[in-house]
């Protein structure tokens, strides 16, 4: 890599965390309007339903909770990130502890399916835009279109039916026992990994193709050729190169797609992640729970995006450079 | 002038474009030399096919299109032997391509690869030509920039084509092309998207270049200027076809073909010096209509609807050829008008 | 922009958009018509015929009250295909709005896309789940609900294009020549904004009604007593391993439309886009 200028780069990754704070606190917003909009009183739920009203009325005068709203909402997000987001109404615990218990399959979730998506996505895509036109390019991207017109809770459920039911090779649902070992675990999370990967593989093998297709006729891709370079050298070297930055968009969206895919498909398989926590807390009306876990999720979600902002940073150097 | 074989010989070259409506031709029965040393300049106005021309020969067309080329483009090799461009299998064409058969074009910025480094685009090229491991085709890099011209070359190895200015891209263009000593560069219009200040010098880099390895060019451009200073032979292409080939004094004095005095008599200059001579204002000359669409050619000469001297035989049959010494033209009119 | 004819039938020229027009215009038609052309009453319960396997008389069979599933099929798609449309027709709606705004007022660009940006930090089907909840399960306010998630969406798409437009010479020149503001956005550029709109008309369409299938599914959609798709799927749950039509054709319903709106959506971008990048 050539020598980076400190100082634009400095900036430019200065500029981005700036932007990411901003959503944040615009997250923390809404996520605040929301929960007041559903049940009331965001604060009242951090003391917990247990409180009486009297204690509700003292906590009132203490937190000033009947000033203007602008002041309750940072009184709220100075609760909120000292790590107090409340006490889950029926889970009798603190929502940050639910939260943390259910984090881990919707994590391996997430990252065997963007795995699985990638994998599948990205190869198929080139294929598909390096003979575009042919059979093998008709064939993948009606597959694609079907990934994506596909309810992932029917596929999901077809799936269960096929190869867990049927066929015996995949547990039906569940995340094995408490205290089960990984490979256990990972023997559950592979059937809807399989579902949530393949479904998701579809839009990146879209937009995978469509950067490949549109950096394949660009003028430097002929230069490349004219040296006499080989095809496979041409494609990969050049071309794909430049398909990163495309590549890694994708990715962040794949991610928002993961995780919005993930909340369907842990109820279908029964997975007790955060996804099917939210579920559950909605039905419920469990409003703490509602309103950390959204928070959560977003926050995850904006986070991403900037590290994957920074790979921007790092993959092309005409934004390294300003 | 080298009176020696021609380093690349094209004869009747033919691209087409097939549509769904039938075959467009393009490029139509066009036939020139190229001479170690010399330069031969492709002069015409946009769409007459000059970098079609050159397309064809490094077989680099458009791959979202589907062509049909015919003739030969025979390169003569330091052996001696002859590759014809035009049918040898892709393998052997690629082994050829920025090794033997060079080629410039036009857009520097768009051109070059934006996330690699500048020294890395020339080196991959020697790499895969001359099989130099990377340190020796680094060092090779930097002797192509040095001989370009471009200043703190060893730094600029490593920076990027969108850190460099446009006469400096179109450098590292050149040695691109020329870090692999070809025998043929093609130049499709080098300098036509430089300041231009930077298109003299740049211009003269590529004759300097030129004289130290003694390979010969061909050099596409629309700039009769360019042509005047720095190039032996012109040929003149209109609608797909050459319609006048001669050296380059005896096509500025004498031009044969309608088209190529038309296009004289436009340039300012010319006015400038006939109101000197004549002592008259002279009005600014333009060759009215446009350019023919290529897929409604007449079966007589493509100039024929623009000609003023155009004569009935014009419009019904395609002119033949008339060549006196090494000045030829496409033309029905018997005598230079 | 005035030659929908020449348009229809260059859209229609490729063999897969057609066949997705035809599809669709066979929903639909079906939809309408639904009460004439099926022979059984998909509200009529027959405990005596529950979890029949598709025959001659049950198409895709019966579902765990007797109901014929192909009737119910096009009796629900009232509902799906309803809801999926409208949310569409207001979310581009709203979301040009949004968009066009954004693209063209720098000052208010930074604060709409830093909003934007906001509300798609929630995955769809999370926001839609946190909106219904908070407004009631109801067609209506799934449409509301699906609206405000894919507004942003939308606005993304056509600030984009609103940006790009926005340099184009001839908006200069109409600048130029004293064009007021608000003409200048609805006269100059809104036009050449319907090629995105359109294309995002038709893959909104199919979003809203996954989207809708999956709120139902969970159970926070439209309410377990409205049939549409979505609810059929779940309800068809507990069924899969006895009666796996149950689940398969309300299911492949979604899929054939979806499908069908995204071939279709393709093509009018496929259709329209090459136009636009000529203006330039």
């Amino acid at each position: 890599m050539s020598r980076m200028s400190w100082g634009t780069l400095g900036r430019t990754l200065l500029g981005r965390l700036g932007g990411m704070l901003a959503v944040l606190s615009l997250v923390s917003v809404l996520v605040f309007l929301l929960t007041r909009l559903a049940a009331g009183d965001p604060m009242a739920m951090l003391l917990g339903d247990q409180a009486s009203l009297q204690d509700i009325a003292q906590a009132r005068q203490r937190y000033g909770l009947d000033e203007p709203l602008w002041t309750q909402f940072l009184l709220w997000l100075g609760q909120v990130l000292q790590g107090n987001l409340g006490q889950s109404i029926f889970l009798q615990m603190p929502v940050s502890q639910v939260l943390l218990e259910r984090a881990e399959p919707t994590a391996w979730l997430a990252i065997f399916s963007v795995g699985l998506a990638m994998l599948i996505g990205v190869p198929c895509g080139i294929v598909s835009a390096v003979w575009r036109g042919r059979w093998i390019d008709q064939c993948v991207s009606t597959l694609a279109m079907l990934g994506a017109s596909m309810p992932s809770f029917w596929m999901g459920l077809l799936a269960i039916q096929l190869l867990a039911v049927g066929a015996g090779w995949f547990p039906v649902s569940g995340y094995g026992d408490p205290g089960a070992d990984w490979l256990t675990r990972i023997h559950h999370l592979m059937l809807p990994a399989l579902v949530l990967g393949t479904l998701n593989s579809a839009l990146i093998i879209r937009f995978t193709r469509a950067s490949m297709l549109d950096i394949l006729s660009e003028d430097y891709i002929r230069t490349a050729r004219s040296k006499g370079l080989p095809e496979v050298i041409v494609v990969f070297k050049h071309a794909l190169r430049n398909a990163l930055v495309p590549i890694l968009t994708v990715l962040g969206l794949t991610l928002a797609l993961m995780i919005g895919g993930a909340v369907v498909t842990e109820t279908v398989f029964n997975l007790p992640g955060l996804g099917n926590l939210v579920v559950r807390a909605v039905l419920r009306r469990d409003y703490p729970v509602i309103q950390g876990a959204l928070l959560v999720i977003a926050a995850v979600y904006v986070i991403i995006n900037f590290a994957i902002d920074v790979l921007y940073v790092w993959v092309d150097p005409r934004v390294r450079h300003g | 002038m080298n009176q020696s074989q021609p380093r690349l010989q094209v004869r009747d070259l033919h691209t087409r474009l097939l549509q769904a409506s039938g075959a467009l031709p393009l490029v139509r029965g066009v036939s020139f030399d190229l001479y170690d040393g010399q330069t031969l300049a492709l002069v015409g106005e946009s769409g007459s096919g000059k970098s079609l021309t050159a397309l064809t020969l490094m077989r680099l067309l458009a791959r979202n299109a589907r062509w049909q080329c015919t003739g030969q483009a025979l390169l003569r090799d330091e052996a001696g032997q002859t590759h014809d461009l035009l049918s040898i299998s892709s393998q052997d064409m690629r082994q050829l391509r920025g090794n033997r058969v060079a080629m410039i074009f036009q857009e520097p910025m768009t051109c070059l690869n934006p996330v690699l480094p500048v020294g890395e685009q020339i080196a991959e090229s020697v790499r895969l030509h001359r099989g130099l491991d990377r340190r020796a085709a680094r060092a090779q890099a930097l002797r192509a920039l040095e001989q370009v011209e471009i200043p703190a070359a060893s730094q600029r190895l490593d920076e990027y084509p969108h850190q460099l200015s446009g006469g400096m891209r179109q450098r590292v263009m050149i040695a691109m092309a020329m870090v692999c000593e070809p025998q043929v560069l093609i130049a499709d219009e080098p300098t036509t998207a430089l300041d231009v200040t930077i298109q003299a010098q740049i211009l003269q880099l590529m004759s300097r270049l030129q004289q130290q390895t003694g390979m010969s060019m061909l050099f596409i451009t629309h700039n009769l200027g360019v042509v005047a200073h720095h190039a032996e032979r012109v040929a003149v292409m209109y609608a797909g076809q050459v319609v006048e080939q001669a050296g380059v004094a005896e096509l500025f004095a004498q031009p044969a073909h309608p088209y190529t005095q038309g296009l004289l008599a436009c340039l300012p200059g010319r006015a400038r010096q006939l109101a000197k001579q004549t002592g008259r204002a002279v009005p600014l000359q333009d060759i009215s209509g446009q350019a023919p669409a290529m897929h409604a050619l007449g079966p007589g000469c493509s100039f024929a609807p623009r000609c003023r001297a155009s004569l009935p035989v014009c419009t019904a049959e395609s002119p033949p050829w008339r060549a006196e010494g090494s000045h030829r033209r496409l033309c029905h009119l018997g005598e230079q008008p | 922009m005035a030659d929908w004819a020449g348009a229809l039938r260059t859209l229609a020229a490729r063999r897969v958009v057609l066949l997705a027009l035809v599809v669709l215009a066979v929903m639909l038609l079906l939809t309408a018509l639904g009460q004439w052309v099926f022979a059984h009453d998909p509200m009529a319960m027959k405990v005596s015929q529950r979890l029949r396997a598709p025959s001659w008389s049950h198409w895709s069979g019966t579902d765990e009250l007797g109901r014929d599933i192909t009737s119910r099929i096009f009796y629900g798609a009232r509902y799906s295909l309803g809801i999926g449309a409208a949310t569409a027709l207001l979310a581009v709606v709203f979301g040009t709005l949004l968009g066009l705004l954004a693209g063209f007022f720098r000052r208010l660009d930074a604060v709409l896309m830093r909003l934007v940006d906001a509300m798609m930090a929630f995955p769809d089907i999370l926001l839609g789940i946190a909106l219904v909840s908070i407004l009631g399960a109801s067609p209506v306010n799934v449409v509301l609900a699906l609206t405000i998630v894919y507004t942003p969406r939308v606005a993304r798409v056509v600030r984009a294009s609103t940006l790009v437009i926005r340099e184009l010479p001839y908006v200069e020149a109409a600048r130029a020549v004293g064009v007021s503001t608000p003409r200048l956005l609805a006269v100059h550029i809104l036009p050449n904004l319907m090629s995105p709109i359109l294309v995002q008309l038709s893959f909104i369409f199919a979003y809203a009604l996954l989207a809708e299938a999956g709120l139902s599914f969970l159970g926070v959609g439209v309410g377990a007593e409205i049939p549409t798709w979505g609810t059929m799927v779940a309800a068809s749950a507990q069924y899969a391993d006895r009666a796996v039509w149950t689940l398969f054709f309300p299911g492949m319903a979604i899929v054939l439309t979806a499908l069908s709106l995204q071939v279709l959506g393709d093509g009018v971008r496929d259709l329209l886009d090459p136009r636009l990048k000529g203006a330039t």
